[in-house]
């Protein structure tokens, strides 16, 4: 009944041949009811579209209806699954729960969102939804502030070179043989663990206050006059820079503190009977084995940063004059004050364009540094 | 033994070397090193904390001369506590703060783990399917669907932030816990199914192959042969789940008003107003991050694991 399947490289794979026959009967009904649901799905949805469109009223407060009757066909569809095609849809059954949440929660509304990148919507406007062509894609081009966002977010991403670095120290120090580790792992943890709102008002409102603030005490105390993080564009910039930071080195911490420890002991004892110093040590044995985990430690942090909002959202709202702005905020906001979806419905999508061709880019380029070197 | 002593004693037989002595210098010294700069960046970890647990006690004057330490040189008062209605005197009384901090804390609660739970769900069904068996749908195969899971991490939430909010409106989900939860479902189904894939991928497939051999079905093998085993990871994925959307701020920003906002839209709208005190806004912080706190002490193990998982291949 069973068998390793040989096919496929991967030997994790389970390969299973069952002889079980299905009725025909069993077959239909499952077919039926997949049909019968999506016949449902489209009549409601059909239902709903003419009373939007043609003024009949058929009595639909919301597009409630038709959700139900999505939810309906989905469930039909998977149970449909198992009733025709037996012990393959009960393997199917794993996946296809996962698949159609995420196909129905992703793919349809960015659908949906092509469609308002190109119109003028307000939504405080009854007009509702207009179409107008390339109009939000020339305003684009002329916003100043948007393209500021994007540099900003290059600036940013920049700036996780320094993150990776503080994190390597850490995760060498915490690897290295001392006591108390899992205080200084708990203690090191903690910044990632606080929600970034909390975080703003506890760093970026309090201790960063410019007249009672600790570090702005500290920095009077170095000799620094009139201390203000958040006036000039630079400094504002590094700020943000160092509270995201803060929050966020332990997530590479972490990374590489696992690849530290998967790393065999022997190999640095035996660079060190070999007479190694430490430091050769690091640069020859450690960080070239290092590499991937590295890699994928800092794309996955490049990733987090092209979401980050949350803190300057809430601390500056990025000010001054828009230095401090990532894509995000700028795009929160300009819906906030003139609650057009359209236009950043738009500059989300332009935004979205950049990330997938420079991840795609950057993957690659990963892939390729990823290989040990002989 | 007492005349090895002695003669080590007299003749200076087992005497370190200079250079072993040296060696010991070189050991000590960079013993300290470490120390000092672990308790430097632990101190640059912990203090936000401790300021905001401290000021919870303050009041205006202790702010404005900048005082540190509570009994020594402030005395601290329960005024943070109090304007939010859980402080000692006040906490059996009627507060209307706290009756919505404790609304948010419930809605944040609520969503967060019930988002937590249905991604540990599809993601550790979708997992254990990718790790075992070979799947096609049209051209998908198990490595596109793989990487059709994983891109989603690479999605920006504002791509859909926008489109949700107008769909939310149509479809009356707006400012309601369902739609927050699905929403974070999704935002956190990427990393679930990153870390189970590591997970199941640990589990060897003869323990699946004998239970079949035992009259077990796909699934039966499953729940109560697999799972068990994997449940770890799963504890794992389900706390930086909880973490995350404990944390979410940006869509609950833009998808909640009234009704089911959490707590960090709670904090943010308190920060903008400018009448606020710091002491009162202390306790709000930290109240909102305290479970936070105590998760990272007593389940950082789990954490570690969760983050940890697929960085070493």
């Amino acid at each position: 009944m069973l068998g390793k399947c040989h096919l496929v490289n991967n030997m994790n794979h389970l390969y299973v041949v069952s002889d079980e026959h299905i009725p025909f009967g069993r077959k239909v009904l499952g077919r039926f009811l997949v049909w019968s649901a999506a016949v449902l799905l489209v009549c409601f949805g059909a239902l709903q579209l003419l009373q939007v469109n043609s003024g009949l009223d058929f009595g639909f407060q919301n597009w409630r209806p038709t959700l139900y009757a999505y939810v309906l066909w989905c469930i039909c569809l998977c149970w449909g699954q198992v009733l025709t095609y037996g012990e393959k849809g009960k393997r199917q059954l794993f996946i296809l729960p996962a698949v159609l949440f995420v196909v129905s929660l992703t793919v349809f509304p960015l659908l949906f969102g092509l469609l308002i990148a190109f119109s003028n919507w307000n939504l405080s406007n009854p007009d509702g939804r207009q179409f107008n062509g390339l109009d939000n894609l020339r305003q684009m081009w002329q916003d100043p502030f948007y393209w500021n966002a994007l540099w900003n977010m290059v600036l940013y991403c920049i700036a996780i070179i320094g993150e990776y670095a503080i994190a390597f120290c850490m995760a060498l120090l915490l690897n290295s043989e001392i006591r108390a580790r899992k205080f200084f792992r708990v203690a090191f943890l903690m910044p990632l663990m606080l929600s970034p709102v909390a975080v703003s008002w506890m760093i970026g409102k309090s201790m960063l206050e410019a007249r009672y603030g600790p570090l702005s005490r500290l920095a009077r105390f170095f000799g620094v006059e009139d201390p203000s993080f958040f006036s000039s564009a630079e400094v504002a910039r590094l700020t943000i820079m160092a509270m995201d930071a803060w929050t966020y080195i332990p997530l590479m911490m972490i990374m590489i503190l696992a690849g530290l420890q998967a790393i065999p002991k022997e190999l640095n004892e035996a660079a060190k009977v070999d007479g190694a110093n430490p430091w050769q040590n690091f640069w020859e044995i450690t960080f070239p084995l290092m590499l991937p985990v590295s890699i994928t430690a800092i794309l996955i942090r490049i990733i987090f940063k092209l979401k980050l909002a949350d803190i300057v959202i809430s601390v500056t709202s990025g000010g001054p004059g828009g230095a401090t702005d990532t894509v995000t905020s700028f795009i929160f906001r300009e819906y906030r004050e003139r609650s057009n979806v359209g236009y950043g419905t738009l500059l989300a999508f332009v935004y979205l364009f950049f990330i997938v061709i420079f991840m795609t880019i950057l993957m690659k380029l990963a892939e390729r540094w990823a290989q040990p070197k002989t | 033994m007492g005349a090895a002593k002695n003669m080590s004693n007299d003749t200076q037989i087992f005497a370190d070397s200079t250079s072993d002595r040296s060696y010991k210098m070189q050991w000590w010294s960079s013993r300290v090193v470490i120390y000092v700069v672990l308790l430097l960046w632990a101190i640059i970890c912990l203090f936000p904390i401790y300021w905001t647990i401290t000021t919870t006690f303050k009041t205006a004057a202790n702010v404005m001369k900048g005082n540190m330490i509570p009994w020594v040189d402030y005395d601290p008062k329960w005024l943070g506590w109090k304007s939010l209605g859980m402080s000692p005197d006040t906490i059996f009384t009627e507060s209307t703060v706290r009756a919505e901090f404790m609304k948010r804390f419930r809605n944040s609660a609520l969503i967060s783990v019930s988002a937590s739970a249905l991604a540990v769900l599809l993601g550790s069904f979708a997992a254990y399917g990718l790790s075992r068996f070979n799947y096609r749908f049209g051209f998908m195969r198990n490595s596109d669907i793989s990487f059709f899971f994983l891109s989603q991490l690479i999605l920006p939430p504002v791509v859909l932030a926008l489109p949700f909010l107008v769909l939310y409106r149509e479809l009356a989900l707006l400012d309601t816990h369902i739609g927050l939860i699905l929403i974070y479902t999704l935002s956190v189904l990427p990393i679930v199914i990153w870390i189970m894939r590591d997970q199941f991928a640990g589990i060897p497939t003869e323990l699946e192959e004998a239970a079949y051999i035992d009259g077990l079905s796909v699934w039966g093998a499953f729940v109560t042969i697999i799972l068990p085993i994997a449940l770890p990871g799963i504890a794992a994925a389900f706390i930086l789940s909880l973490v995350l959307t404990w944390n979410e701020y940006f869509f609950a920003a833009l998808l909640t008003s009234t009704y089911s906002n959490t707590l960090p839209v709670m904090v943010a709208s308190q920060t903008g107003s400018q009448g606020i005190s710091w002491w009162s806004m202390a306790a709000l912080s930290f109240a909102a991050i305290m479970p936070l706190i105590f998760i990272g002490i007593f389940l950082e193990k789990f954490i570690i694991k969760g983050m940890a998982a697929g960085a070493v291949k």
